[in-house]
């Protein structure tokens, strides 16, 4: 007798293939949905540490098919504890790839490509191939880097709307102890990883003299042992966080700083904990966070629920608290926002444009200095910098922009009139009159 | 937003069509408030900026302080500045690279300046900066000190203190540590 196997996707069909009144603008329940999201979604996962296992398990049971993982860092014995896709054995490899074994192991059907190396290291054409973009870091820096990626594709039309075709929907999770977040980022509609960058406190820095002379604290010990001690023992060799040998002689020093101030509580453990500012990671919050931003992932995509909108903190340090908060975007954002857009003709000189510049009704800015993609084309200062951008004055824009139809440039200066004058720094799209293959539309990205 | 993502993926199966993007580097955020920072500099006299790796490299760059005062006038100490990608959301890296005599600079070239540490805020800038490191040339305090023996002497014998500056200055021995010369 044939017994007809359940589908694997049951609990997601009742998501994908009947109709709803929370769902979202564009849905279209039916197995059609179902089988595009196999097809066309490519998921990019950032990150493969104990965020990331469950990130890649999540999507992959959700029934994304095509997924790839970026991460650069090896396997170590204390990751074992909570990044449940490693193994003892495994301990040296890289975890982007041994995570991508072992969910494609389990999983059937899905497709996983790792990715061993920095998210610096790939070309942007790599990050554009995604449909969307999750990230599992622990990280300022890195978020930042992938948000500016992302934005960088963003393409506004002339009345500032952003062009849908060139959104690269972000889903960020984090978690520190027994606290995380997930939350979206739609480049152009929701608040962007740069206009709410203050959401993440500064790291506590320690002043350099209490760490020299007067120790409090086994943190205290540490980063003496760690920022004093190493260059004077070891010179012009920095500290290698990632060699044990160096964790190994910054832990021991420690112990002897430790001793002399009669301090308890230097560990091994706490020593790598300080010096990589790692807080101690809990399973069940990575499996939270990792759940709401897979869930999230699948929303954006199929539209079958309203999303987040679009900042959750998920908080069990004492009983348990979560919230969602709406945060806005800021529309002068660098990153994300629209900029102003400037038609120039292609003689123009940068002389002439910011003499512009200064009547612009929207920006009013003085003393203006101007940078593009990494080049500075003229600074007000300092002197040896004004300099050797002088000569710059008297060439056309369009030929110091290298040449392109229309890019994004960024100014600062005195915005104002009068006495009222305040410094700003401002994001411009400069479309080219008379160019080939202008449309009415423009780029928000290059930021 | 399915759809979108099947007539995208759809479009890059036809054609892998020629990005008209102009090549070049991404700038950073950070990137953008230095140059911004950098733009606005407003130096006193005695200090001056330079960059090692040319007028598109203002994330690594060099600060050369005279002071016209104090224990150490007349001498040259350089500064080495480090920028984060997610500055100001954190603080530069600043190391003095001339070797000195100085209760709040140990003989590794670490600065004890509160605002590059602690007290840093993303509203302070390289200005500030700056203008603190050469505070702590016309006003060396032994309140905060790295280098122990010379905070002690400036606090218990400010002459011996100041005979000590001159001669680390000219280039020599102060106890059993060389300096060489910096005037
Ligand atoms: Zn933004």
């Amino acid at each position: 007798m044939a017994v007809s196997q359940p589908s694997r996707s049951r609990d997601l069909d009742k998501l994908l293939l009947r109709p709803g009144h929370l769902v979202g603008p564009n849905f279209e329940p039916g197995p059609e949905l179902r089988d595009d999201i196999k097809e066309y979604v490519k998921v990019l996962v950032v990150g493969a540490g104990g965020l990331g296992c469950e990130l890649l398990k999540d999507l992959a049971l959700t029934g994304f098919k095509y997924l790839d993982v970026i991460d650069m860092d090896r396997i170590e014995v204390t990751n074992l504890n909570r990044q449940f896709l490693f193994r003892l054995e495994d301990v040296g490899k890289p975890k982007a790839e041994v995570a991508a074994k072992r969910v494609m192991e389990r999983v059937n059907g899905v497709n996983i490509t790792p990715h061993f190396c920095r998210i610096e290291d790939k070309p942007l054409d790599f990050y554009s191939d995604f449909s969307i973009i999750v990230l599992g870091l622990d990280s300022v820096e890195a978020r930042s880097y992938i948000n500016a990626v992302a934005c960088g594709f963003l393409e506004y039309d002339s009345e500032d709307n952003p062009r849908e075709e060139t959104v690269k929907p972000m889903v960020d999770g984090g978690t520190e102890g027994f606290k995380g977040h997930a939350r979206i980022i739609v480049p152009g509609t929701t608040p962007c990883f740069e206009c709410t960058i203050w959401l993440f406190p500064p790291q506590v820095k320690f002043p350099l003299c209490t760490l020299a002379e007067t120790p409090r604290t086994a943190a205290h010990c540490i980063e003496y042992a760690h920022l004093i001690k190493w260059n004077e023992v070891h010179g012009s060799r920095s500290f290698d966080p990632d060699n044990p040998e160096d964790m190994q002689w910054v832990y021991s020093e420690a112990v002897k700083r430790a001793e002399l101030f009669g301090i308890p509580g230097v560990t091994y453990s706490f020593t790598q904990g300080v010096v990589k500012n790692i807080i101690p990671a809990i399973a069940s919050t990575n499996a939270i966070i990792s759940a709401a931003c897979a869930l999230e992932t699948l929303k954006i995509v199929s539209g079958c629920s309203k999303t987040l909108s679009n900042y959750l903190t998920y908080n069990g340090v004492e009983g348990l608290h979560t919230k969602v908060t709406e945060f806005v975007r800021d529309k002068d954002c660098l990153v994300c926002g629209p900029g102003v857009l400037i038609e120039l003709d292609k003689s123009v000189t940068l002389k002439k444009f910011i003499d512009q510049l200064e009547d612009h009704p929207r920006l009013l800015l003085s003393r203006v200095s101007v940078t593009h993609r990494g080049k500075n084309l003229y600074m007000q200062a300092p002197p040896v910098l004004e300099e050797m951008t002088r000569s710059n004055l008297d060439l056309p824009l369009f030929e110091l922009m290298g040449g392109v139809a229309k890019d994004v440039i960024h100014v600062n200066g005195m915005a104002g009139k009068g006495d009222k004058k305040q410094s700003c720094l401002r994001k411009l799209r400069v479309v080219f009159r008379g160019v080939d293959g202008i449309a009415d539309i423009d780029m928000a990205g290059g930021a | 937003m399915i759809k979108l993502f099947k007539v995208k993926e759809k479009q890059r199966e036809l054609a892998e069509s020629a990005n008209g993007k102009p090549p070049g580097k991404k700038q950073s955020a950070g990137e953008l408030r230095l140059h911004k920072d950098i733009s606005e500099l407003n130096l006193p006299k005695t200090c001056s900026i330079s960059f090692p790796n040319g007028k598109d490299d203002l994330m690594n760059f060099e600060v050369t302080i005279r002071p016209d005062e104090g224990y150490y006038l007349s001498g040259t100490f350089v500064f080495s500045f480090q920028i984060s990608p997610i500055y100001p959301h954190e603080a530069p890296k600043v190391k003095c690279k001339t070797k000195v005599y100085h209760p709040n600079i140990d003989l590794e070239g670490n600065v004890c300046l509160n605002i590059l540490r602690e007290d840093w805020k993303p509203v302070l800038n390289i200005n500030t900066i700056i203008y603190g490191l050469y505070h702590l040339f016309t006003e060396p305090n032994h309140e905060d000190p790295l280098n122990h023996d010379a905070a002690a002497v400036l606090r218990d014998n400010p002459k011996m203190f100041e005979s000590n500056v001159r001669r680390a200055m000219a280039g020599g021995y102060v106890g059993q540590t060389f300096f060489p010369r910096c005037i």
